[in-house]
Parts: structure tokens; sequence; C-alpha cells
């Protein structure tokens, strides 16, 4: 064996000699051990960038492996093979289905340096003090466990989370603002014969429901209790709205993939239709406008974080918190940022921003140059302004968390009937 | 101990007994266990191994599975339909009328140089020259023929089936070329000598003697089809499903039990519909 090699078992198994490296000053042993860790991590492709694993090996020195899958797969291998990684970017309502499988281990916040510094939302649920928790499976719900090999929930600031935050948004739909030619106020738009065949959702059961709810409620055909929580009956009510639409021939096609929706918006395929932010921003740096409209019934929206196998340990798992207290130290929040999403400790990432981009993405502003995302690409141009508004339009005014609901399976099955008729 | 290793009884066994073992690894032992797990159920995150119907309840009672099984035969012998006619005649003009084996050789290779590139990478392909902007319609606008997009040609059941006949035309070609290949020349001579006109030899002759091509072909092609469900998804734009999907779609959600009391469903129809095709030709007298 080579000096200073070792394998990741010999280093999994000194967590005896972990605790007196982390226990003496000694930084140099510390960097010596640290730089032959390879983390795996795997998540979907919206936070799962090669440009995060490069950067991690230039600041922390270690190797990170990434993995970006779908949603569903994501979801199948937490809940399915805890061997198979170490760190999981998972979205909280996912974490509702992989959480009790005990496939994951509770993080101690006190070793979180920016714990105070993470936005309301994902602590007690507030945005600011005054605002009011929105539908679905909110963050903070399933953000806490009770202590080390918890696998239940616990509503208030344990000081064991689940996930930690990273990244979130507020969803809406996507619309060809060019081939459309008037402006669009409301979820009822996507039901709208004038875009009969021209209208498009995903076919992500728990995320499309949601969509589907949103549409129904603003065309006031449906009161919902709690969209993120539906009844047998309120299920049956959508998806039949939804059914008759889609025999009518109002969609042109569904899609589950990111590239799906952006090829079907960028060929004009599609009009309107559900859509992520970065969606939207790869349709616009092709040079084919495209609006992320706010509508006038809010958001859908949706947060992710980070996750860590219950098999990690020593050495790796001291890597792992480091990884994690450099996401929230601000780069990534700004890589993040500037693709239209948020960051979980949007201080962090002001630093990393320029003032432009801090007042376009996150106050609002005009932008007063030309704004591009972190591939360079140009998105907008002095004068332009965020869709939405600031931070606090957008995230104020969100009506509903993804979730996973308590009539899940019965959803799912609603659901295949509906790509079926 | 010497007398019983050599009685050709006992060398027969041994024989075959490595592919046995294979088998029974790899392809018994896997259908027994989706047999097993069929007949559990599941919750959002554990697999709960207790003997229930459930599972075939709810699918034996959903219109759902019935309405998606249809859908599942009509793309298969469509796709068939289209793929013997397309394979029988790409296989004849190989077979006799190009002359040259060189040139036979040449050509053949020329079917298969498609398959160089990835299903999906063919399959997606479709999807730019059949869209609403596509090349396809801008052509036929261009010419006059139509003032408006068509917008069947893509996300309906004539691209699903154009690209399950595009992916799978090859599959028919091959064994009905195969079987062409070695008719006796003397028949069709004899035929001919015997005043029979070229389709009679044709309908007659021919056809009769290519029938364990066909019969592969048509087998392979069911199969691919009836399994297939990403075609399916991309084609229609997710707007169809096919018991493939039902199944992928179970999978996704974590629901494993479901899904094979599903595939257990499609593998009995699968191997129903083989059965019975072996039924019209013996294939092992033929060959």
């Amino acid at each position: 064996m080579k000096k200073n090699h070792y394998s990741r078992r010999t280093l999994l198994k000194g967590a005896a000699a972990a605790g007196i490296a982390s226990a003496f000053p000694a930084p140099m042993i510390w960097a010596q051990d640290i730089k032959d860790i390879t983390l795996r991590q795997f998540g979907t492709g919206v936070s799962n960038l090669n440009e995060v694993a490069q950067k991690v090996k230039e600041d922390l020195g270690f190797t990170l492996q990434m993995t970006a899958l779908d949603s569903d797969a994501v979801t199948q291998r937490a809940a399915t093979q805890p061997d198979s990684f170490d760190i999981a970017d998972i979205e909280y309502w996912i974490c509702k289905k992989v959480w009790p499988t005990g496939n994951l281990q509770a993080m101690d916040t006190s070793k979180i340096k920016n714990y105070d510094k993470i936005v309301g939302i994902f602590r007690s649920g507030k945005l600011t003090p005054e605002s009011t928790i929105a539908q679905g499976t909110a963050p903070h719900t399933v953000g806490f466990t009770s202590g080390p090999g918890g696998t239940d929930f616990v509503a208030e600031e344990s000081g064991w989370m689940t996930l930690i935050p990273t990244i979130y948004n507020a969803d809406t739909l996507g619309i060809r603002p060019d081939l459309i030619g008037r402006p669009i106020e409301s979820w009822t738009e996507l039901l709208n014969p004038e875009f009969k065949g021209k209208a498009s959702i995903l076919d992500i059961s728990s995320i499309g429901i949601m969509d589907a709810a949103m549409v129904c409620e603003a065309m006031g055909e449906i009161k919902y209790g709690d969209k993120g929580n539906m009844t047998r009956e309120e299920i049956d009510k959508t998806m039949a709205i939804f059914t008759e639409a889609k025999k009518s021939g109002q969609f042109r096609a569904f899609w589950k993939t990111f590239d799906e929706s952006v090829n079907l918006m960028a060929s004009g395929e599609v009009v309107i239709q559900s859509m992520w932010s970065p969606a939207i921003t790869a349709v616009k740096s092709r040079g084919i406008p495209c609006v992320y409209q706010p509508l006038k019934e809010g958001y859908r929206s949706w947060g992710g974080g980070i996750g860590l196998s219950k098999n990690l340990e020593g050495v790796a798992l001291e890597a792992a918190y480091e990884y994690i207290n450099w996401y929230l130290s601000g780069w990534v929040g700004g890589f993040l940022m500037r693709q239209g999403y948020y960051s979980a400790v949007p201080e962090t990432s002001k630093e990393f921003m320029s003032a432009d981009e801090w007042g376009y993405w996150f106050e609002g502003k005009e932008a007063q140059g030309d704004i591009t995302n972190p591939f360079g690409e140009k998105l907008a141009g002095a004068g332009d302004k965020r869709d939405g508004g600031s931070f606090y339009d957008r995230m104020g005014a969100v009506a509903c968390w993804n979730s996973v609901m308590d009539e899940n399976q019965y959803m799912v099955r609603k659901w295949n009937e509906f790509i079926a008729a | 101990m010497d007398r019983l290793l050599k009685s050709p009884n006992v060398t027969g066994w041994l024989l075959a007994s490595p592919l046995a073992l294979v088998l029974a690894a790899f392809l018994v032992l896997p259908i027994v266990m989706i047999v097993i797990v069929s007949f559990w159920t599941a919750t959002e995150f554990s697999i709960v191994p207790a003997f229930s119907f459930e599972n075939y309840d709810f699918l034996l009672g959903s219109p759902v599975t019935y309405s998606v099984f249809l859908n599942t035969f009509k793309y298969a012998a469509i796709t068939w339909a289209v793929t013997l006619v397309l394979g029988f005649t790409v296989a004849y003009f190989l077979a006799f009328h190009v002359r040259s084996q060189a040139w036979q050789t040449a050509l053949f290779l020329l079917c298969t140089i498609p398959f160089w590139t990835s299903n999906i990478i063919r399959m997606i392909s479709w999807i730019p020259f059949l869209g609403r902007n596509g090349i396809a319609n801008s052509t036929l606008i261009s010419w006059g023929v139509i003032d408006q997009p068509l917008e069947w040609l893509l996300f309906s059941d004539f691209s699903v089936i154009l690209a399950f006949v595009h992916l799978y035309t090859l599959f028919m070609v091959v064994p009905i070329f195969n079987t062409m290949m070695r008719i006796d020349r003397s028949l069709l001579e004899a035929a001919s000598d015997a005043g029979a006109s070229g389709f009679q030899t044709l309908w007659n002759v021919i056809l009769p003697l290519t029938k364990p091509g066909i019969m592969i072909g048509s087998i392979f092609v069911i199969t691919l089809v009836m399994g297939d469900f990403i075609t399916v998804r991309f084609m229609s734009g997710s707007q169809a499903a096919n018991v493939g999907r039902l199944i992928s779609n179970d999978i996704a959600l974590l629901q494993y039990p479901s899904a094979a009391a599903t595939a257990v469903v499609l593998l009995i129809t699968v191997l129903i519909t083989i059965s019975a095709l072996l039924r019209l030709v013996d294939i092992r007298k033929e060959l």
C-alpha cells in the first residue's frame, strides 16, 4: 500500500482515529486524510452539477461523485439502495417516502455553522413572522426528527434535521408570449380551449396532480380542504376534469424530464405548460421568448435538501459535514440563484453575486446590465425584471407545497387511469 | 461408478447441466421471484411479504387494465402486419432479385446501418422531423399539399407505430432472408417449368417455405413491441399507455408487488400468443 493511501474501509473503521484527529488541531493530517475520500452523491439534475463537484475538489480537496436522476429514480434509489450513496440530494416531499425507511441519518444542527441564517420556511415554516403556512408538505413539517436514529418527524426545531435545506423555488406555468399574444393571469388558462392541442403538464403524478388542483380550484370547480392532502372524492373530481380535457384533445404531450419540457416549449409544440424555472431559462438562452408567468392564485412550491446515508461514519461523515457547511457558505447558493432558484441561506450567496445580479434575482429590481446564467449565456438585458418580482413577493405567494398524500396509492392509480384514458 | 458415468443417459444429463444451471439461476429463479412478489403488498416505503390477492384483484378488476392490454395488442398487431409486409418484401428482393453474393452482403449490411446508433436516438430523431414545425410539415406546406400543420403526425398512435416499424423491421428481415436463402432454387425452376406465374410461385412455393422465418421474425417483433414502454412514452408524448408503461409507472412509484403482478399477466399473455403462433408452424420440423 502506498504511503498516505487508505482504502475507504480502513478510513471508515478509523472513526476513533478521526476523533483524535479532530480533537487535536492538526490541519495537515486532516487535509491528508480527507483528500482520499470519495463521497457519492445523487439527486435530480436540478442541483447535481459537475461544476459543484469541481469546486468541492478545489475548495475542500475531496472527491464528490455526482449522479443525476429523475425524481422517481431518486426516490427509488434512496428507499431501496442505501449502500449505493453517501449523500442524497432529495426533495422534501420525497423525504416523506424515504425517511421512514431509516436509510438516512439525522443531522446535528449544532455542527451546521450557518444554521441560524437558514430562511424561516425550513425552520418554523414561516417566511416572515406574519406569513401563513401554505398547504401541502411544507418543508419544516418533514425537516426535523426526534434524534439520532429517529424515523419520525417532529413539528418543532429539535436540533436534528432530516435534510439540510439547500434549494427551493416557487413554480408556476411557463408560456410562450409570442405565440399567445395576450396577458395570462390565472391557472385556468391551462384548460382554456383556446390552447387546445398546445398545452402540457408533467407526468410525475405527485406534482402533476398539484398543478391540476391549482387549475380546478382556480376554475371554481372544486374547493379543496388541502390540495396537498386530498380526499378520494377530491382526487376523483380533479382527475375527471383533466381526463375530459385530455379526451377532447387539450394536451399536446406530457413531459417527464427537464429536457422534454424545454423541447416542447422551444419547438412551439406547446405554448402553455407546467414548467421549472431553469427550463424557462434554457428556452430563453436559445433566444426564444418564454415567461415564467406569475398567476393570481399563487405558486406551487418545492424545496430540496441534502441527506446523509446511515452508513456514513468516521472521517467520511466529518467530510460530509464539511461539505454541507461549504454548501451553505455561499458559492453554490450564488450558482443556483443565477439559474433562478433560491438558496437556503440567501445572505451568504450575496457575497458571491454582483450587486446587479443580487438586485435582479433576489430583490426583483431592474437589471442594470446583462444578466447571465452560471454558464455565461445571456438571460436578460438592462431594464429587464425577474418574472414575479422579489424573493418575498414570490415565496410569499406560495399556495401549496409539493407533497405526498395519505391517499397517495389511490391517487397514483387514478393518475394511471388518466394516462391510459 | 465408471459404468454409471459412461452410460449415455448420465453423460447427456451432465452435458446439459451447465446450460440448465445458467437458465435456472438467471431465468427461472427471477421469474419465480416475480411471481412470489406479485402476491405481496406494499406501502410507500416498504414491501410486506404477506400473501394477498390484492394486486390481481385490482389489476383484473380495473377497466384501465383491459383498455391498456387492448392498446398493447393493437400496437403489436399493426406493427406486426406492417413489419411483415416490409420485411418480406425486402428479404425477397435481397434473396431473389440481387444476383451477386457480394451485392447481397453489401445491401444486407446497409439494412443494419441504422442499428449502429442506439434505439433511443433513432426514435427521438423522429420528433423534430414530425413536429408541428418539423421538416415533414414544412415540406408539405411548401408543396401546397396542406395549409395547416398536421397535428397527428407526432404524439399520436401514428408516430408510435412508425417508430416501432422503424425500430423492429430488421428483426423481420433477417430470419426471413435466412430461410429464403435456403430454398432450393431448382424448386423455383420446376415451378416455372410447370407453368406457374410469378405470383403463383410466390404464393405456393416461396411463402410456405419461408414460414419458419416469418414465425421467428413474428415472435421477435411481437414480444419486443409488447414489452416496449419507452417508445410508447416518447412517441405518444406520454399520452398513451401500454402494459410496459403500467409496469414502469408502478416501479417508479415503488409499487413493486403491483408491477410484478402486471408483469406476470403480461408474461402469460405473451406466452399464449407465442404458443398460438407455434401451433401454426412446427419450427423444429421446418428448420
